[in-house]
């Protein structure tokens, strides 16, 4: 009796070596009729859920593994980075204190601040534009660990971005504030300036959920 | 005279018609079963519409139910096909370049000449064959046009001026060569023991029963011949476990050079091809139109029961069962065409000269053998 690690080595000492096929193996048919087996049972079996599924039966056995993409998304884990939002107070002004923190750390250097000052006398800065390349980042998540306030996350759990051009890449602050709003076909908008009362103007919105629900 | 000329006209274009739609079908079917098989969902998006004067609504709904099904990217297909720019190489020949694929798909179409699609029509007291043509020779003929059909993909390889296509041309010579004998020698059995070479007749006497209860089918007379056949048969279709001539990944193939419908008809030619040898295959092994017990006046059975049916449901009953089994071997040679990997081009000569040429061989001498002593000792 030889130990598995043993009988793994014995394998990988002769793995080089052709192995002697017997005399079924060398007929060859009826590995193919077993291989044809599989293959036909696969459809069959698909065939018939697919019917089933037309007339509302087995609905929770899938027939297939694809996910139709644009019209089905795979649920991707919380921890996944995706694209950038900014977080905002209780009043509506973005968290972001401009410290520049994010700007100075990104590698891919797509962070673009202008900082301005707040209201309250409290808060020492606030950015007047925030704008990200998207064309130019590399999803490194360093501007999220460098954040001190929390203020910037990559939890919008959408990675699909397209545009017709690099300048259609950017964020602007209005989109990062409430992800999913800018539809990248239209004309970019870049630095675009918001003073805090535009800030409180605009929609209150949470962060909304991740597109889709998967299968 | 001139309704001979109708009637001959009739059965060839509905033979034409009948294998074309299949052979378009099988775009179709070559992307939904490998769909199945793999376990995706395949082709679904493709689909159009239609204004209100050609229909509009219900026309729209049919049409979006069809492109769910994946049937209408067929149709994309041919508009894209015959869309595209047709090139012919600088140092391509320009006649033969043009000739090639049109060689190709039109000896493989003309094959199915001489297979009966299904029993002799009696119409008005006239008797219609229904086989295009009826040739007494007819396994011989589509033989030597199989073997010709592979000129259009040499012409091909060898007319493009690039010498991967030429490399194609010549994998598809030399697998012709390697094939085709074992795919002659190895219907000899069957010849011997129907003991003709007309097509019709070999299918009438796949009819009669064996031991007064088992259709005489050539599968049941010749199970090595068949499976030999089957095999020569596939590599003559040039399609995955030996599409040594296309060999997409490393050479592209004798088809490199051709670009929109001649391209297409190269492609055609691969799936009437598989018509045909499914055809063949039917016609040959597993009883053609012979619908088990169904006599000309109606079901036989072994143990007495008679049922009797009119003859044009008799002749029916013959095409359906005729296609049916058609297309369940066109179903089955994409079966084994998406399980099976490619073979090395060794591994492909060492089966066809090694293996198949003398199994056929051996299956002649058995044959032969024990017809003789059969009919010497009934």
């Amino acid at each position: 009796m030889s130990t598995l690690g043993e009988q793994l080595l014995h394998r990988i000492r002769d793995a080089h070596k052709r192995r002697t096929l017997t005399w079924w193996e060398r007929i060859y048919l009826p590995a193919i009729a077993q291989g044809l087996w599989i293959t036909s049972m696969h459809f069959w079996r698909n065939l018939f859920l697919h019917i089933a599924h037309r007339l509302g039966l087995f609905r929770d056995q899938p027939a297939s593994v694809t996910i139709q993409y644009p019209d089905q998304r795979r649920i991707t884990s919380p921890r996944l980075r995706t694209r950038h939002r900014l977080t905002k107070r209780e009043d509506g002004t973005p968290r972001c204190v401009a410290c520049m923190m994010c700007e100075t750390v990104c590698p891919a250097r797509c962070i673009y601040i202008v900082a301005g000052e707040h209201p309250d006398p409290n808060v020492e800065k606030v950015p007047k534009s925030f704008d990200i390349d998207l064309g130019k980042c590399v999803y490194c998540g360093y501007c999220v660990e460098a954040c001190p306030e929390d203020a910037i996350r990559m939890d919008t759990q959408r990675h699909d971005i397209a545009a017709y051009s690099r300048d259609g890449m950017w964020l602007d602050i209005k989109e990062l504030l409430n992800p999913g709003t800018r539809q990248f076909n239209e004309p970019p908008e870049k630095f675009v300036q918001l003073t805090p009362s535009e800030f409180r103007q605009l929609p209150q919105t949470p962060p909304p959920p991740p597109p889709g629900t998967g299968r | 005279m001139w309704e001979e000329l109708l009637i001959k006209l009739a059965v060839s274009g509905a033979v034409l018609g009948g294998v074309l739609n299949l052979a378009g079908m099988q775009t179709w079917l070559e992307r939904k079963q490998s769909a199945l098989m793999q376990d995706r969902i395949g082709a679904n998006r493709a689909y159009f519409t239609v204004p209100w004067w050609l229909g509009g609504g219900p026309v729209n709904w049919v049409l979006r139910k069809l492109g769910g099904l994946g049937i209408l990217n067929a149709l994309a297909d041919v508009i894209k096909l015959l869309t595209k720019e047709d090139i012919i190489p600088a140092k391509g020949n320009r006649f033969l370049h043009t000739l090639a694929p049109f060689l190709s798909v039109f000896f493989a179409l003309l094959a199915f000449a001489a297979i009966p699609i299904g029993p002799p029509l009696i119409l008005g007291g006239r008797q219609i064959p229904l086989q295009v043509a009826d040739i007494n020779a007819g396994l011989l003929f589509i033989l030597a046009l199989a073997s010709i059909g592979v000129y259009g993909v040499i012409l091909a390889g060898l007319t493009s001026g690039n010498n991967l296509s030429t490399l194609g041309g010549l994998r598809a010579a030399s697998q012709m060569l390697a094939y085709e004998i074992a795919l002659g020698v190895s219907l000899i059995g069957l010849v011997v023991c129907y003991g003709t070479l007309d097509m019709g007749l070999l299918v009438e006497r796949q009819g009669e029963l064996l031991w007064g209860w088992l259709p005489r089918w050539g599968v049941l007379l010749q199970p090595v011949g068949c499976i030999v056949f089957m095999t020569a048969a596939l590599a003559e279709t040039k399609r995955v476990p030996f599409d040594l001539p296309e060999g997409e990944p490393e050479i592209i193939g004798y088809f490199t050079e051709y670009s929109g419908m001649k391209f297409g008809l190269f492609f055609l030619t691969d799936f009437v091809e598989v018509v045909l040898v499914a055809a063949l295959t039917t016609a040959l092994f597993f009883g053609g139109w012979q619908v088990p017990y169904l006599q000309p006046g109606g079901f036989v059975f072994p143990w007495g029961a008679v049922v009797p049916v009119p003859h044009l449901a008799y002749v029916g009953l013959g095409l359906l069962s005729f296609t049916v089994k058609v297309v369940a071997f066109i179903w089955f040679f994409m079966l084994i065409r998406w399980t099976l990997p490619r073979f090395r081009y060794d591994q492909l000569m060492h089966l066809g000269w090694k293996i198949l040429f003398p199994l056929s061989l051996l299956n002649i001498a058995v044959t032969s053998v024990v017809i003789v002593v059969g009919s010497a000792h009934p």
